[in-house]
């Protein structure tokens, strides 16, 4: 077969090895990830001004997410970097609250994120972006063999990974209105979806909202609270300050007040609804879409409309919205906490119900979105469908919601496309290693019912897969891939080592009470010693800071301030970490177990029928993802246990017999 | 969650009852836990613990340094043991209530409580028995579990498992906050103490510790008046119950002076048969002996009777009086001496409960009536008034270990500790109460977290 031919005439030069379709937070990722593998890689875009888009709020990280976007970057990705290049304003959340729980949220300048990725994008070797319009997947037999354009070109590659956003057959509800659409303004995919159907992917529906934005010009800012961004350098990537920034000009429209001195930044502005606007919402929830009741969509429980918050939370008297610029330059402004179907005479009312935004003017409606998904039950943790070989799904169209989520099946998918491509064995990351590997292993285990977004509450190993140590976990497996530079990789190893011997040392120095380390401690308002202790034990005292060993017990040469982090939290929290180590050393043995991939569960005598039909459904590769599936119980693991035992036995009793396991 | 790497204990009671009983640890802590609990008589102990052999002494309460048992202890060194793993044998002799208290202290100190079949099942995964074996392990594991889950569920209906759940969803209420605030940090969740909760969580833990130790729990099970008029072998058939019996066996003196309760372990399911034979009172007028007044007495506080005639007779006046007592309450009419020639098969007494024919005598029909004892409780008939069926030393490690982990939260937050700390404890805390209900918080958690709190991006 020529490699893309519309009438037998080649027209590429090469033919591509990995296909990604759609140029959203996912198909770039995948798309850097193949071509910087190696892979000759064609992007396939709809639009080519709307790359890596943000069609809902252009914030990047906040809890959970903020650890996949340094997952991200560690493992060589994109989204942090282009991030720290164009973010108007960034902040460190949950400080208070725990080490395994603190996370970055930027705010990006949307147009300037799009535009830097494109960049990117483009002097990226092997890489060609196209736009056009994907009608079709070529399969032939189980074997993905390439895309057919609308315009009639096909273009033929081994691997294609689909990342198509809510274009699958969307459909856009705004009041009484609704229409086709894959974003506000786009057009949406159909053959797409007809194409997925065809080639035998069931496919679900899910639906999201996203809120009005309106004019910076008609805000009354002084009846806001500013928030401002960070005051001390804060970047996603662990390469530190990017090579470039992209900035216009701030539009004067917004009242700063204050500047941090590191980069100048756009604050946010807080603002309150109030019993009016409440009013205003319960006298029109019947011309709402997604009002509670009139739906029959799921929408996301974490994203919930205005309409549903004050439904279902009547005794709140108040509820936040934030005010978000959208870029350094323009003054369109998003209004986020009012996801809203409400139609668009309504959306007016109640946002000039508050002080703030009594004069307001909406440039673009909130809308609600509908939408075609492939429930992930019908993907392998590699992302590859387990119907067509070759083919690989990443971001919405498995169910999920956010961008941070989307690109980083995106690496994934990017990563397993060139990999099995060179015929290799995929990359699967596990619960204890990377939030991305609790995203991935929920959305093969768990029935969806609405869009899944990641939670730290969901990753049960959270103490290890903190936002600091991204890059000691993920790192070398980037690297090993051919994705992070031998010069990064060698910082994170030496990083490594440094941290290691920092404990070491602590473990063996000893400081005895003298006078001046007393007064030292006094000061700091921790107790005296009265014998000696070792400079750990002295550390996990409440109060105390690394400035001790400093003072008193210096390492040989200084430590950079990112050793002295991780020394830090592993030295106080080691209890609590050795606790999740001991946890997954447990669920280990489970998530070792290997179930074959044509294991035949109909076979298996003693299976309740749900856990039967279950483990059909989902084919965990795991005994320990098996163990995850709903329906599934304790039993049922024993018995599935004593069959693969059964099975390995018969097949190495045929091969040697009366060899000791 | 299902783990086989940890170190799992159970009663390992031979067949038929008697005073002797082991209690057998499997897996890497085993001799670790036995170490903490043994003291050994001798000196051989100390001068290095052989495999296989075994070791005079005693069991003692490290908490308390009280004597629990003298007993016999063999230590097994991995892999030349029956699961492959480090075994570890307590044979004590002092019955059934050293041998719990034992297994209570081994629970204590880490092992977790062996599910039905698990040995057999470590066995089988480590390459102790065979393949021809593995059939039979199967079968264990699908019908004893899947009746064993029944159980949980069935045993979540009484007043006991009220108050566990209630400790629970206050624990889970306090983790929905923790959690809340952590993912949705810039919503504006009001601050709210956790402290008295957890406080109030302890407190219900403590009580519920405080009973299972006086043993108001473990003694309820399936109250089982057995009934009828003499001479239809109600003793013989109580006695048949209590030999037939795999498990535990508890004799307790009855708590009035004219009835004997006997406590037998059908699958997990305590019955407290309550028999009133044999106690003739010649002093009492014709109707008493006949023990319609004190059948009446024992119906009163049974949840289940009971009810046997003898199939060798015509129904008697006395059988006719009996089964009007019974009316229709939860019972199982067992007609007995099959043995002999029947003369009747007493089908129009007591016509809506399930019949069966037995022998006492000969043990014919016994484990019929065991499995429809088992079928007749799971499937709901019989309401029990205080509900747990599940033993006592289960419950008492769980709710010690849900105990353990709320104190270590309040521990934390005293400490200053951050949330996320604070979270782990609570988690684990409400995951072994999970154990007792079957549930698992993590869906349970989020919906906790969007009902209770208004969050929006």
């Amino acid at each position: 077969m020529s490699s893309a031919t519309p009438h037998g005439r080649d027209l590429v030069a090469r033919p591509y090895e990995v296909i990604v379709v759609g140029a959203g937070h996912a198909g770039c990722e995948a798309a850097l990830a193949a071509a910087r593998m190696g892979r000759r890689t064609l992007l396939v875009t709809m639009n080519l001004d709307l790359i890596a888009q943000m069609p809902c709020n252009p914030s990047v990280g906040g809890s959970g997410k903020g650890q996949l976007v340094r997952e991200i970057d560690a493992l060589g990705g994109e989204m942090g970097r282009n991030t720290d290049r164009t973010f108007i304003q960034i902040r460190l959340l949950n400080t208070s609250k725990g080490p395994a729980v603190q996370a970055l949220r930027a705010q990006a300048d949307k147009r300037l994120y799009s535009l830097s990725m494109k960049h990117v994008l483009e002097r990226t070797p092997n890489l060609d972006l196209k736009q056009g319009h994907v009608e079709q997947i070529l399969v032939e037999g189980d074997q993905v063999r390439g895309v057919r354009l609308a315009r009639g070109e096909r273009f033929v590659a081994k691997a294609v990974v689909i990342s198509s956003g809510t274009f699958l057959n969307g459909r856009i509800l705004s009041g009484e209105f609704s229409t086709p659409a894959g974003r506000a303004g786009e057009f949406p995919a159909r053959g797409l979806s007809r194409s997925l159907r065809e080639i035998g992917l069931s496919l679900g529906r899910l639906q999201t909202n996203t809120p009005p934005r309106v004019d910076a010009r008609t805000i009354h800012f002084e009846r806001a609270i500013p928030q401002y961004g960070s005051e001390v350098p804060l970047y996603f990537s662990f390469a530190g300050p990017p090579e470039q920034v992209y900035s216009l000009p701030i539009n004067p429209v917004y009242p700063i007040a204050w500047q941090a001195a590191w980069r100048p930044q756009v604050p946010c502005f807080l603002i309150h609804t109030n019993a009016t606007t409440h009013r205003i919402i319960r006298e029109n929830l019947h011309r709402s879409p997604v009002a509670p009741g009139n739906i029959d969509v799921v929408g996301p429980r974490y994203c919930p409309s205005i309409e549903e918050k004050i439904v279902r939370f009547s005794h709140k008297e108040s509820h936040q919205f934030f005010l978000e610029p959208e870029g350094w330059a323009t003054g369109e402004v998003y209004v986020q906490g009012c996801f809203t179907g409400l139609p668009f005479d309504v959306q007016l009312d109640l946002l000039r119900s508050i002080p703030a935004l009594e004069e307001v003017e909406i440039m673009r409606p909130g809308y609600a979105i509908e939408y075609d998904f492939v429930p992930p039950h019908q993907i392998k943790p590699s992302l590859e469908t387990w119907r067509i070989h070759g083919l690989f799904l990443a971001g919405q169209i498995n169910g999920t919601s956010g961008y941070e989520e989307a690109a980083s099946q995106g690496i994934l998918a990017g990563i397993n496309a060139a990999l099995y491509v060179r015929d290799e064995e995929p990359l699967v990351l596990r619960r204890d290693q990377a939030y991305l590997g609790v995203l991935v292993d929920d959305l093969i285990t768990k029935d969806l019912t609405e869009p899944y977004r990641i939670m730290t509450s969901r990753a049960e190993y959270r103490l290890l897969l903190r936002q600091d140590n991204a890059d000691l976990r993920l790192t070398p497996i980037g690297y090993r891939l051919g994705l992070v530079s031998e010069e990064r990789y060698q910082a994170v190893e030496a990083k490594r080592k440094a941290i290691q011997e920092e404990i070491e040392r602590l473990r063996r120095v000893i400081l005895k009470p003298s006078p001046e380390l007393n007064a030292f401690l006094k000061r700091k308002g921790v107790r005296p010693l009265n014998q000696a202790v070792s400079a750990q034990q002295l550390l996990r005292r409440p109060g105390m800071s690394y400035e001790v060993i400093q003072e008193f017990a210096p390492p040989k040469e200084a430590l950079p301030p990112e050793v002295i982090e991780q020394v830090m939290l592993e030295v106080r929290y080691e209890g609590y970490i050795r606790k999740q180590q001991r946890q997954v050393e447990r669920a280990k043995r489970l998530e070792n177990r290997r179930i074959p991939e044509d294991f035949d569960y109909a076979s298996v005598i003693g299976l309740r029928n749900e856990a039967r039909e279950q483990l059909m459904r989902h084919r965990p590769r795991t005994v320990g993802q098996a163990a995850r599936i709903q329906g599934v119980n304790p039993a049922d693991i024993s018995v599935l246990l004593v069959y693969l035992e059964r099975l390995a036995r018969a097949s190495q009793g045929a091969k040697t017999r009366g060899v000791q396991r | 969650m299902y783990t086989l790497d940890d170190t799992i204990v159970a009663i390992s009671t031979p067949l038929g009852y008697g005073g002797i009983g082991i209690v057998r640890l499997s897996g890497p802590e085993a001799l670790g836990i036995a170490r903490q609990l043994f003291r050994p008589a001798g000196r051989a102990w100390e001068r290095g613990i052989e495999s296989h052999r075994l070791y005079y002494g005693h069991i003692v309460d490290p908490q308390t340094n009280r004597v629990v048992d003298e007993v016999l202890l063999s230590y097994m060194r991995a892999p030349h043991t029956y699961t492959r793993q480090d075994v570890v044998e307590i044979n004590a002799h002092g019955g059934i209530v050293p041998l719990r208290e034992i297994l209570a202290l081994c629970l204590r100190m880490g092992a977790r409580p062996a599910r039905e079949g698990e040995f057999t099942l470590r066995a089988f995964l480590n390459g102790r028995i065979d393949l021809a074996q593995a059939e039979a392990v199967l079968d264990v594991i699908s019908a004893k579990t899947e009746a064993a889950l029944r159980v949980a569920i069935a045993q979540l209906s009484g007043r006991l498992s009220q108050r566990v759940r209630q400790v629970r969803s206050l624990l889970l209420k306090v983790l929905a906050y923790l959690e809340a605030t952590i993912d949705f940090p810039e919503e504006d969740i009001p601050p709210q103490d956790i402290s008295p909760d957890l406080l109030q969580a302890a407190q219900q833990l403590e009580e519920l510790l405080q009973e299972s130790d006086r043993g108001l729990i473990y003694r309820q099970g399936v109250r089982t008046a057995i009934v009828g008029r003499p001479n239809v072998g109600k003793s013989s058939l109580l006695n048949v119950l209590l030999r037939a019996e795999r498990a535990i066996v508890t004799p307790i003196p009855g708590t009035t002076r004219d009835t004997l309760e006997e406590t037998i372990n059908l699958q997990g399911i305590p019955f407290v048969l309550v028999d009133t034979a044999g106690i003739i009172d010649e002093t009492e007028d014709i109707i008493e002996r006949l023990g319609i007044e004190r059948s009446r007495r024992s119906l009163e506080q049974a949840d289940l009777a009971l009810v046997v005639f003898d199939g060798s007779e015509k129904p008697s006046e006395a059988d006719h009086q009996v089964a009007t007592l019974v009316g229709d309450r939860p019972a199982v009419v067992v007609v007995n001496k099959s043995d002999l020639p029947q003369a009747s098969d007493y089908a129009n007494l007591l016509p809506g409960a399930p019949h069966i024919s037995v022998s006492a005598l000969t043990g014919e029909g016994i484990p019929k009536l065991e499995e429809l004892l088992i079928q007749v409780v799971l499937s709901g008939q019989v309401v029990t008034s205080e509900a747990p069926l599940a033993s006592n030393p289960r419950h008492r490690a769980l709710f010690q270990r849900a105990l353990e982990h709320v104190r270590e939260a309040l521990h934390a937050l005293e400490e200053g500790l951050p949330l996320d700390l604070v979270s782990i404890d609570v988690t684990e805390a409400i995951d072994a109460l999970g154990e007792l209900t079957g549930e698992t918080a993590s869906e349970e958690l989020l919906e906790t977290i969007f009902s209770n709190f208004c969050i929006g991006k």
